[in-house]
């Protein structure tokens, strides 16, 4: 066995191999997600066919075959819904106690968590996202922000000191594809808390979890009424907003589309909560710790392939070590497997949808006509499905639509900086501001990075953290509110005046 | 680069230069290692090449010529019922190593020794050079040293480096791996500096390794991957590969499964063989039989049919 | 024979200056009986869009200075309006709405409000602020930042009570205001303006414009460099103002223009919070 191998390496830059020499065995997830044919709304603490009699197929984004038929809501439908949430608010919720409103939430935490491996596997079946992240992070999380918010049922004093406060009533809530299950947790468990009833509609493409939760509601015994799911694409979504019973609004989603909702609400008196888009900036000082930030940098933009609004989808790296950081940067890449959502090895699952597989080949084409170098992993993909390799830009300049606009996907706009007003000016040139991430082992600069970056979250040394106590929601067109700590359940109570 | 202050002492100036490590996300960066899910074929392959990994060590004041014997016998022939590789080498004091070298003949398993008064180091430098000639005119094909962590703490990098360079010239044409006792270096940092200092002034195909197994820290995925790293950044910038071995506390196939694992996915296919990594361990080779039996048979395995691992219930 | 005294020409206040509307327009103020009193500054967009200017540069020293300053700041503009408390009651009572009376209230009313803001600058944070016990190796703290320029429509009934009731929450965080003063009486908000040059605020961090919110408010809700807006309007005018809001996602409170501003509930540690921004640091422990 040769100590060394070709000689003639030694001509040519020192590379490295990652190979097949010791390939993975398929690891396919076994466990069975349980799903029905066909699904229905859940008004009322009851599975209901639409009234509108109108369906649409679920389809898995890594093999585009349907997995189940999801209803589409129509305005009588919603129209049931908003007033069993009415009903549920008067007759049940604010009647309880905030400790016993606490338990169920308790109940749905634990029952979550019972069936936890059974959501991953349709999480990921029905988004496209690797089964490692739907099975480590969704499920866990979606059940630690009921757990979380569960105790503060019956603190709600604490959540605004010295404020007298009440209920919105009914609340209607829309959440996006990216994490299904997790940002319902992320809607309701503040609002029931609050002690709000609600009106839920998921992602047309990634309604399944949601759907399936409505078990879990019935296995809680929750009142009838108090959490009510919908299902349906952006036209229900609109009934939602506009329906008077909805006394807030609570979206996560595109920018366009929470300005759109603002519109809606404008001169309704309705309160707000918006989640929008992001361009997030992450930013590399040469004093980093370079393998730890070479990670984050793959974290940021890769986790969820890229579908993920506080993304760090712009990559700030000091000129001084630009070279080897994108030299790493791209060895890295050579190891992340992409393929199927349900194999344990997955780094990187399948696009969510054929339409934002369109929209990130468009946006990637974009940037090759713009004139930025596209670098993009030789990782083989599998022939069926929506994939896309993960992709980074070199040569970006901040007037290239890559950098300018929200791709939501596993692509890379690399930017470089001097200095730490430079990095701070090009982080806050975008109308966007939900994230920020900075990498430096200089402690006071990071300080410093965080008080001028305005974004809602500022990552140091670590990136996509997330945990029920700790607020997320942006600055400037990323929306306003909090979601996650008490400021989260402070959106969802009025103060009296 | 120039040293534009005086007070800038050595050990700093390395550490500028190597940069430093964020402890938290490198355990998280090493946890996603642990998540792999080796099956099947994979999994059968791994747990050989891991087999012929092992430097499978004996280090007890109660070692006996009779138990080297039956370590160079196992080494050589690890399970009878299996179609395992040999191990790389069996490593022993270096009072053990004729009798190893008696015992293995010319066989291809290698006879490594832990030499330059192991495990603390704490004896003169002539006594330790001695001892290193000494163990390779005995037969021992490797040599693992410790360095002076003391010194290091010290900041007197040229001290430890020259003494590496004299136990390199001591060695000869055997290999040397030498220890950096990472669990006395306080910090991520230091065990990256520690790597740097003596790559520069060790050889080709030379090892760095995590620890004697001796102190209560041993190697950890953490620690390992720190040097993985510090390897891949040298031979990048150099073109001059260094081998890499953990040791202590590595004691069952799925830990050596997700060293692997880091390897292949840090500096890959290249450093998938015995020559360029080895695991320093006395358990592990029985949890490794055990599991290649039992992937053989099909059935779970009781202890007892396995050497050295017949203890307890 | 008796002395002609000299009357003073009211002047919109931005960026420490006193100014003209850029139009050259002005609206008479008359009182209940119809008589003129004195000719005030029409300002336009074209103002605003000035303000806005420089409320944007001026924001950041602003919000720079410490806590501590901010407070003393702004309870040295109280014993400035203290001092000058008489005058402004005047201001109030020009027109014969209210009574001198009823004027003097509303001067100790809105100096009591503003001391009650200045002993808020170094406290607000301390109450809505936190840190986060997250399940991992990481101090976690969210802290709250000003928004930045922020927009005010005054209600049109107690000139100086609810001008001071609506800007000193939003300056006490560092934000800096943009205000359109009560359009039947801004002879206060002139007043204070006068006071505010020769306080230590810096120039620019409050901006008193004087004019109709018919013709402004298009500016005031749509202007993308205004992060907020508090604005007195009902009706279809709030509607219209929330909708030009959505297109920079501004954070906007709209609010009928009978307020009460007398009530105790008037002024609230969360009229300090419509304006702030939450910002969340991760950082990890480690060594």
């Amino acid at each position: 066995m040769p100590a060394k191998r070709k000689s003639s390496s030694r001509n040519s830059a020192p590379e490295l191999l990652f190979g097949d020499l010791w390939e993975f065995d398929p690891a396919p997830e076994s466990a069975a997600p349980n799903l029905k044919d066909t699904y229905s709304l859940f008004i009322g603490g009851k599975e209901v066919a639409p009234r509108s009699r109108n369906y649409f197929e679920s389809v898995n984004p890594a093999t585009e075959k349907a997995l189940t038929r999801i209803p589409a809501a129509g305005k009588a439908d919603i129209g049931a819904a908003f007033t069993a949430a009415e009903s549920g608010y008067q007759n049940y919720w604010s009647k309880l106690s905030g400790k016993e409103r606490g338990k169920y939430l308790y109940r749905i935490a634990r029952l979550l968590q019972d069936r936890s491996r059974e959501f991953a596997v349709a999480e990921s079946l029905d988004g496209g996202k690797p089964i490692k992240e739907s099975r480590d992070f969704d499920l866990p999380m979606a059940a630690a922000h009921f757990f979380y918010y569960a105790g503060w049922a019956d603190k709600l004093e604490y959540a605004l000191p010295g404020a007298s406060t009440t209920p919105y009533g009914v609340v209607g809530q829309i959440i996006p594809w990216n994490f299904p299950l997790l940002m319902l947790a992320w809607k309701i468990a503040p609002a029931l808390a609050a002690g709000n009833c609600v009106v839920i509609k998921p992602a047309e493409t990634t309604s399944i979890t949601a759907l399936k939760f409505a078990e879990i509601l019935q296995e809680a015994e929750l009142p009838p009424g108090v959490v009510n799911i919908v299902s349906g694409a952006g036209a229900t979504g609109q009934l939602i907003v506009d329906h008077p019973a909805a006394k807030k609004i609570a979206f996560t989603g595109s920018t366009a589309v929470g300005k759109a909702i603002m519109r809606s609400t404008a001169g309704t008196g309705k309160g707000l909560t918006l989640e929008l888009g992001g361009k997030a900036a992450n930013i590399v000082f040469d004093d980093a710790p370079i393998d730890q930030a070479v990670e984050g940098v793959v974290n940021g933009i890769f986790f969820n392939q890229g579908h993920v609004c506080c993304a760090g989808s712009r990559l700030l790296v000091q000129e001084s070590i630009a070279k080897a950081f994108v030299q790493k940067l791209k060895a890295r890449i050579a190891t992340l497997r992409v393929g199927d959502p349900l194999d344990k090895n997955t780094d990187i699952g399948a696009i969510n949808s054929k339409g934002q597989l369109d929209k990130i080949t468009e946006l990637v084409a974009s940037g090759v006509s713009e004139g930025a170098e596209l670098f993009q992993s030789k990782c083989s993909l599998p022939k069926q499905g929506y994939f896309f390799r993960p992709s980074l830009f070199q040569g970006v300049t901040q007037s290239h639509r890559i950098a300018r606009e929200e791709i939501f996907g596993p692509v890379l706009s690399i930017l470089t900086f001097r200095t730490v007003g430079e990095a701070i000016e090009k982080a806050n040139n975008t109308a966007y501001g939900l994230s920020a991430g900075v990498w430096t082992d200089k402690g006071s600069k990071i300080l410093k990075m965080s008080t001028a970056l305005k974004a809602g979250v500022v990552w140091a040394n670590t990136y996509n953290k997330f945990d029920p106590t700790s607020p997320f929601g942006g600055y400037k067109e990323s929306g306003f509110g909090r979601e996650g700590g008490k400021q989260g359940v402070a959106d969802y109570l009025k103060i009296n005046a | 680069m120039p040293m534009i202050t005086s007070n800038n002492s050595p050990l700093k100036r390395l550490l500028n230069d190597v940069g430093p490590v964020d402890q938290v996300a490198i355990e998280e960066r090493v946890a996603k290692f642990a998540t792999r899910s080796i099956k099947k074929a994979s999994k059968l392959q791994g747990l050989n090449l891991a087999v012929s990994m092992v430097d499978l060590t004996t280090l007890e004041g109660s070692d006996t010529p009779g138990k080297v014997a039956s370590l160079c016998q196992k080494a050589q022939h690890p399970d009878p019922e299996l179609t395992t590789p040999q191990v790389a080498a069996v490593c022993v004091y270096p009072f053990m190593v004729k009798h190893a070298r008696a015992c293995l003949g010319d066989s291809n398993v290698r006879i490594a020794s832990v030499a330059t008064g192991f495990p603390a180091g704490q004896v003169p430098l002539r006594t330790r050079i001695q001892e290193v000639k000494q163990a390779v005119k005995d037969g021992a094909d490797e040599i693992d040293m410790v360095i002076q962590r003391g010194l290091f703490l010290a900041g007197n990098i040229q001290a430890v480096q020259d003494e590496i360079s004299a136990v390199v010239e001591a060695c000869g044409d055997a290999r040397l791996k030498v220890i950096l006792e990472v669990s006395e270096l306080e910090s991520y940092d230091k065990i990256r500096a520690a790597s740097f200092l003596a790559m520069q002034v060790i050889r080709p195909g030379d090892f760095i390794k995590t620890s004697t197994g001796k102190t209560s820290g041993n190697a950890t995925l953490a620690n390992n991957q720190v040097m993985l790293e510090a390897i891949r950044d040298f031979y990048l910038s150099t073109g001059t590969s260094i081998s890499m071995k953990p040791a202590g506390g590595i004691k069952n196939s799925k830990q050596a499964l997700q060293y692997l694992v880091a390897v292949k996915e840090t500096l890959g296919d290249a450093w998938l063989i015995p020559e360029r990594y080895r695991f320093g361990a006395s358990s592990l080779l029985n949890d490794l039989l055990m599991q290649l039996r039992k992937q053989q048979e099909g059935v779970y395995q009781a202890p007892w049919k396995f050497s050295d691992a017949s203890s307890g219930y | 024979m008796p002395r002609i005294s000299i009357t003073k020409t009211p002047k919109a206040y931005v960026g420490g200056k006193f100014i003209r509307s850029e139009s050259g327009r002005v609206f008479p103020l008359t009182n209940a009986n119809g008589e003129f009193i004195c000719n005030i500054p029409q300002c336009t967009r074209k103002d605003t869009r000035n303000a806005v200017e420089v409320a944007g540069k001026a924001g950041a020293g602003w919000a720079s200075k410490t806590a501590y300053n901010r407070g003393q700041i702004l309870y040295r503009l109280g014993e400035m309006m203290e001092a000058r408390s008489e005058e402004l009651a005047q201001s109030i009572a020009i027109t014969g709405e209210v009574s001198l009376s009823q004027a003097r209230a509303e001067v100790a009313l809105s100096i009591d409000r503003v001391v009650y803001y200045a002993g808020w600058t170094d406290k607000y944070e301390q109450v809505l602020g936190n840190t986060n016990p997250v399940a991992g190796p990481f101090f976690n703290f969210s802290v709250t930042e000003p928004v930045g320029v922020v927009s005010v429509f005054c209600s049109d009934h107690a000139p100086l009570l609810g001008l001071i009731s609506q800007v000193l929450p939003i300056i006490t965080s560092g934000n800096s205001v943009v205000v359109l003063a009560s359009s039947t009486n801004p002879y206060p908000a002139i007043l204070l303006g006068e006071m505010l040059a020769t306080s230590d605020l810096p120039g620019g961090v409050l901006n008193i414009l004087s004019g109709y919110k018919e013709e402004l408010l298009d500016t005031f809700a749509s202007h993308e460099h205004i992060r907020g807006s508090d604005l007195c309007v009902s009706g279809d005018l709030a509607k219209q103002a929330e909708v030009l809001a959505a297109e920079s996602v501004k954070r906007i409170h709209v609010r009928e223009s009978d307020v009460d501003w007398t009530k105790d509930t008037a002024q609230s540690l969360y009229a300090i919070r419509n304006f702030l921004e939450f910002k969340t640091t991760w950082h990890p422990i480690g060594a």
